[in-house]
């Protein structure tokens, strides 16, 4: 479904990702863990076409996107969760969602999102800026999700967030996964929720692919050396 | 200045003065207006502003010339044409000048700034060029130039109310389109954060291209009005771009309410004046007024409440 091949970006000079080889197979999800400063939040961005690329091909379903702008690689299937969510707080809880319909040309919410989330429903008149942290993360999630994408990317959707609503986060990104078949791409510090959601774990350190492994068989020990200062 | 006329013909002028302030005011209105939604989308100083105006006027004169001589049967009406008529060409010419300049110049204000002023100059001299350095009165259909008599001493103008209604109905419009239309929603997301806005799949390039012209195609209708109250020349619109920042400024960045009553106050505090003074002296003593309370109230009449 995502097929990425040498990617390679850099901040001015400064080379950050230095030729990542990576594929998700449809139905997939996948974790990219790493520590701080180690290229996740600039890969997510490196793919949603928010820092550009300085060479390497990225393709979803076949179809290269590599120097497409964001909003074309949302029409092409590509929705993003940042880190730190970067809901439109001024804006109210549907709105928020709204905005995501863009590309679908769609005018309102299809019913099966708030179905995910139903205190977004009980919320949708409110300003989005004034909800917890929580359901912030799923505000994002929905307004992602309104694109209708093929793959979803999220980044460190657990930072910040109360553990026993981790639990509940793990829980929903598989069941958004069997219910519309997509991939979901997840970057990660916490391995306990990578283990509970991914199928796949794979491990980023300075900009390179360090460790790759399915879910099944993996070897805790090691990632979790992996991720210790 | 006062003291050569009775109470009653005092409060008949300035009855009168007042109506027809309305024009202005709307006029004021309607440029404030298509300059703050510019500012508000891209952050750009559109010094250009009265150029577009001033296209809208022109396509009115044209508007006018057509129908008296091809459909003077319909002559009465023609106003409504050149009104959505001048939206249409000054909103087209604005898209086009945003396409081809300024788009290339987000990340650098200073040079919006000079660039606009550039292309007022160039407008300026395509006007002069095209329909000659002599100012052009349009003929306005004689039931807008009528009055309805209220008191024998006050009569109401027509086009005073007229164009008052019209710039109250598009800020209206501008207003409920922001909240209720995709466009707005779209507007109001880029304002927020624009990286994001392009990675919920917002095309911020085509919304910032609609929004310059619909700023731009505001400020046509604007000209269209103020054939009413004023002959058209190349350089008309330098004299209101001045007057139209004086009212944003006055009226408090950011804020549709600060910018109808600041302009509703400074278009008619000049209506009133200048029937007792030199159209100057008025200027003059509006520009002291305003300058005191600024003094007084930096942030303007109206101050944006910043959020955190
Ligand atoms: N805007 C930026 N300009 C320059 N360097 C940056 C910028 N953003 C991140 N970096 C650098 O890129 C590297 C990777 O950062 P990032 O992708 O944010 O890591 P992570 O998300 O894994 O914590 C770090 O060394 C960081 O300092
Ligand atoms: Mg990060």
């Amino acid at each position: 479904m995502l097929n990425v091949q040498e990617l390679r970006a850099a901040y001015g000079e400064s080379e950050v990702l230095h030729g990542l080889d990576f594929t998700v197979a449809p139905g997939e999800i996948v974790a990219i863990m790493g520590r701080n400063g180690m290229g996740k939040t600039t890969l997510m961005k490196t793919l949603m076409g928010i820092v550009p690329a300085r060479s390497g091909v990225v393709s979803v379903d076949g179809t290269e996107i590599t120097g497409l702008k964001s909003h074309q690689r949302v029409a092409s299937g590509v929705a993003y969760v940042p880190q730190g969510r970067m809901i439109f707080s001024a804006m109210t809880v549907q709105e928020n969602v709204e905005t995501g319909l863009t590309v679908t040309g769609k005018k309102k919410v299809p019913e099966n999102i708030y179905e995910l989330f139903p205190v977004l429903l009980e919320m949708k008149g409110r300003r989005g800026g004034n909800l917890s942290g929580g359901q912030q993360q799923q505000l994002a999630i929905a307004r992602a999700l309104a694109s209708d994408p093929k793959i979803l990317l999220l980044d460190e959707p657990t930072e910040g967030i109360q553990p026993s609503i981790i639990r509940d986060m793990a829980r929903t990104l598989r069941r958004i996964r069997d219910e519309r078949g997509l991939s979901i791409v997840v970057s990660e510090q916490v391995l306990s929720f990578a283990l509970d959601v991914a199928d796949r774990v794979m491990v980023i350190e300075n900009g390179n692919f360090v460790h790759d492994s399915p879910r099944a068989g993996i070897d805790e020990a090691r990632v979790s050396k992996f991720l210790s200062v | 200045m006062f003291s050569d006329y009775s109470m009653s013909e005092l409060g008949a002028i300035f009855a009168m003065q007042g109506f027809a302030g309305l024009i202005l005011f709307s006029v004021f209105v309607l440029m404030a207006l298509g300059l703050a939604i510019i500012f508000g989308q891209m952050g750009v100083i559109n010094m250009a502003h009265g150029e577009f105006m001033i296209l809208g006027a022109y396509v009115t004169y044209i508007t006018s010339n057509v129908f008296s001589d091809y459909l003077p049967a319909l002559f009465s009406i023609y106003f409504f044409v050149a009104m959505v008529l001048a939206f249409i060409a000054s909103g087209l010419l604005g898209m086009a000048v945003e396409w081809a300049m300024i788009r290339h110049l987000y990340k650098r204000p200073l040079d919006t700034l000079l660039a606009t002023w550039g292309l007022s100059l160039i407008l300026q001299q395509v006007y002069r060029s095209v329909f000659g350095a002599r100012e052009v009165g349009v003929t306005i259909p004689d039931w807008i130039m009528g009055s309805l008599p209220v008191t024998d001493m006050i009569e109401v103008p027509i086009n005073g109310i007229f164009v008052m209604v019209l710039a109250v109905g598009i800020s209206a419009a501008i207003y409920i389109l922001m909240y209720r239309s995709s466009w707005g929603k779209q507007v109001r997301a880029i304002n927020q954060n624009r990286v994001m806005a392009g990675a919920v799949g917002i095309n911020t390039e085509w919304t910032d291209r609609l929004t310059f012209g619909i700023g731009c195609g505001v400020a046509g209708v604007a000209g269209s009005a103020f054939t009413m109250i004023g002959s058209t020349g190349p350089t008309a619109g330098q004299l209101y771009i001045v007057d139209t920042f004086l009212v944003v400024v006055f009226g408090g960045a950011g804020s549709l309410l600060g910018t109808i009553a600041s302009a509703f106050s400074i278009s008619q505090a000049q209506s009133i004046m200048e029937f007792f003074l030199s159209g100057s002296m008025a200027k003059v003593l509006t520009l002291l007024t305003v300058v005191g309370i600024l003094m007084l109230r930096p942030q303007g009449l109206f101050a944006l409440k910043l959020r955190k």
